[in-house]
Order: structure tokens, then sequence, then C-alpha cells
């Protein structure tokens, strides 16, 4: 007896490969069981019919014979904590998979709507005040309202080659609550059509996902911004012919990866720390995160305005630009 | 503890069924809009902007 339950324990730590000896005692599924002790007149039938008389599971008729032997009250407890450690590892990882699946679908959801809210604000302040427009024109030197409240959709950015329906209302600020609305407007930089840099940032993957394809952006690739009396179009620096995005006399490029400490590539001259140095053209300026899923790198699209805006009374439809693709 | 919430549910086996697909709504609810929104300005690979 005694020894049929050390048997039944020993497996039920070593694995299977004692299972021919010790199956009668540490088998745990009642239907085997019961067709294992159902061959008459065995010596292991015998034993099944003793255990089940003590207790009414083959498990607790194990854990019964190991109890006769030593203490059971430990065995429990340990039994409970191992199974109780399973148990709560089982559902951190649910939560880390709940976790992804919110990074990647549930914030899209809040954002996506949040886009339509601001979409709805913004088309009807045009609608009341176009005087209330931040940016009144390319030639207008640090012109506009000083400040947009954060938070607050003053824009609409167009890439046409992400197709007709890429539409993002621009909100002012780039903390994470206002980049959870869409993409940021870098506080300090120019306005759209303004001498300097018109500076971006948005979201790779999740929260609408701005900026999710932007290293597919090439040379000549128009962004379209759209204020609310001005279409803005912007082209991504380089060489459309060659698709080299360093061929710009100003040095600067149309796309790069940094880190995430270099600042100079939201400065009014891209890449030039000395501010005192008057910007002569108006650039616009993307920044995401790099690699996808990954901070640990920075990429940066820069663009440059291509010709005047074009006022929306004239263009209704949008700027050439927008249907170039 | 999933044992334990299964037998103190009430209602036979239908009741045990759908209270727990409350319970896992409930909680599932509470995560992504209470947890999750909370924890994620937390983590660092959030960032991207130059700063």
């Amino acid at each position: 007896m005694s020894k049929h339950g050390a048997d039944g324990e020993s497996m039920r730590t070593d694995g299977t490969q004692d299972a021919g000896r010790g199956w009668d005692d540490a088998q745990p599924i009642p239907e085997s069981y019961e067709s294992q002790a159902a061959p008459p007149g065995g010596r292991h039938g015998a034993h099944h019919r003793k255990a089940r008389g003590r207790d009414s599971t083959p498990a607790k008729a194990v854990r019964g014979s190991a109890a006769s032997r030593g203490p059971r009250s430990n065995r429990d407890l340990v039994r409970t904590g191992i199974r109780g450690l399973g148990q709560t590892l089982i559902t951190f990882g649910l939560i880390v998979l709940l976790f992804v699946v919110y990074e990647l679908f549930v914030t899209d959801i809040f954002t996506n709507q949040r886009q339509e809210e601001l979409t709805e604000e913004l088309l009807q302040n045009w609608e009341d005040d176009p005087a209330l427009d931040p940016t009144l024109g390319p030639d207008l030197p640090g012109g506009g309202l000083p400040t947009v409240p954060l938070g607050d959709g003053f824009a609409r950015i167009r890439i046409p080659v992400f197709g007709g329906d890429y539409v993002k209302v621009v909100v002012e600020g780039t903390d994470p609550d206002e980049l959870l609305q869409g993409p940021g407007h870098y506080v300090d930089s120019a306005m759209p059509g303004e001498l300097g840099n018109f500076a971006l940032a948005g979201h790779r993957v999740g929260k609408g996902s701005p900026f999710l394809d932007l290293d597919r952006l090439l040379p000549g690739n128009a962004i379209v911004i759209e204020t609310a009396e001005t279409w803005f179009t912007y082209r991504v620096m380089g060489d459309p012919a060659s698709g080299d995005y360093d061929t710009d006399p100003s040095g600067i490029p149309g796309q790069e990866i940094v880190s995430p400490e270099d600042v100079e590539v939201v400065f009014p001259i891209p890449g030039v720390s000395d501010t005192d140095v008057e910007p002569t053209a108006a650039y616009l300026t993307l920044t995401t995160c790099h690699p996808k899923f990954s901070a640990a790198q920075r990429l940066i699209v820069h663009a440059v305005l291509d010709g005047p805006g074009l006022p929306r009374a004239d263009f209704p439809d949008g700027p050439p630009a927008l249907t170039e693709n | 503890m999933y044992t334990w919430i299964w037998r103190i549910l009430p209602g036979g086996l239908p009741g045990k069924v759908v209270g727990s697909l409350v319970l896992i709504a409930a909680v599932t609810a509470l995560l992504l809009f209470v947890v999750f929104p909370w924890v994620e300005p937390m983590l660092p690979y959030n960032d991207i902007t130059v700063e």
C-alpha cells in the first residue's frame, strides 16, 4: 500500500516514464481511471476499490495514500501554492496580450473618434470665423494668433500617396494627451506656410497610427496642409528622379533617422542649431518613432514648401497635388 | 482563485457561464478603459517626439 503511494507520488514529479507501474495510483482522469479499473480480477482493480472507498476521486485517493505517510496539510499547501502561481502567471500573460490588443487596435478607435470630433470642431470654427486662423500666410512675419490652445485642432494634413482618405486634424502640442488625438504641432515651431519649420510629431503604431508609413514617403511626394483659408503643398526633399533624399543644396535630407535627443531636426532651419540664422524657406518636418514598435530612434521626414499657398476659396477641392497620385 | 470564483457563482451551469462572461467583460473593460490608459504614458516606447 505505502509502496504504491510512493510510486504514484514519484511519477507525478518525475514525469511519465514510470507510467506502466504507477498508472493506477497517479492517473488523475476519472474516465481513464474507470477504464483501468474495469478489467476484472486484477491486482490493480482491488487496489482501486480500496482507494475509492476512502475518497471518490483518484487524485484525492493519491493524496490520501500520501497522507498516511506524511503531513497532509503541507502537501496541500504546496499544491495550492503552485496552482496559484500558475494561475497568476497565466493571468499576467493574458493581461499583457490584452495590452497589445489595446495598443494596436483599441487606441485606434479612441483616436479615430477624437479625430471625428476635432474635424467637426475645426470645420465649425473655420466657418464661424476664418480670421481665427493662426496661419495668416507665408509672407506674414510671425503673424496670426500668437498661440493655439494646447490640444486644439488648427489644420489638417493630407498625404496623397497614403490614399485619398488620409486626412488628419493637426492639434497644438506634442504631449501624450495631444498626440493621443492626432499629429501634434511642436509648440514653438513655425505655422503652416510660415518661414521656418512647421514641425509635427505623430504616432507610428497605435493611436490612429498617423505616421505609420512615413518611411514610404519618397522625394517629391506631396504633403498638403489645409488651414482655414489656404492650402499649403510641401514636397519631401531630395531628387524625385533618383529617389535620393540627400540632393537638396541646403544639405537638409528628405528623410533621416536620428537619436531622440537630436532636437535640431525641428529647428527653424532643420539641422542648424544656430537659431539666430533667419530661415529663408518654409519647411515641414514630421517626426515619429523608429523602428516600428520601438522608441529607440526617430524617423524624420523633411519637406519644403512648393510654391505659394493656394486660397481655399479658389480651390475648394484642394490643390492639384492632392490628385496627382 | 478561478476555482473559487466558479464555485461561488450562482445559478447552476448556465448561471455560472453567464456570470463568468459578465466578470470577464467587466475586467476587460476596466483594463481597457481605466488601467491601460493610465499605465500607458509611463511606458517608454510611446515617445515619438524629439526633446
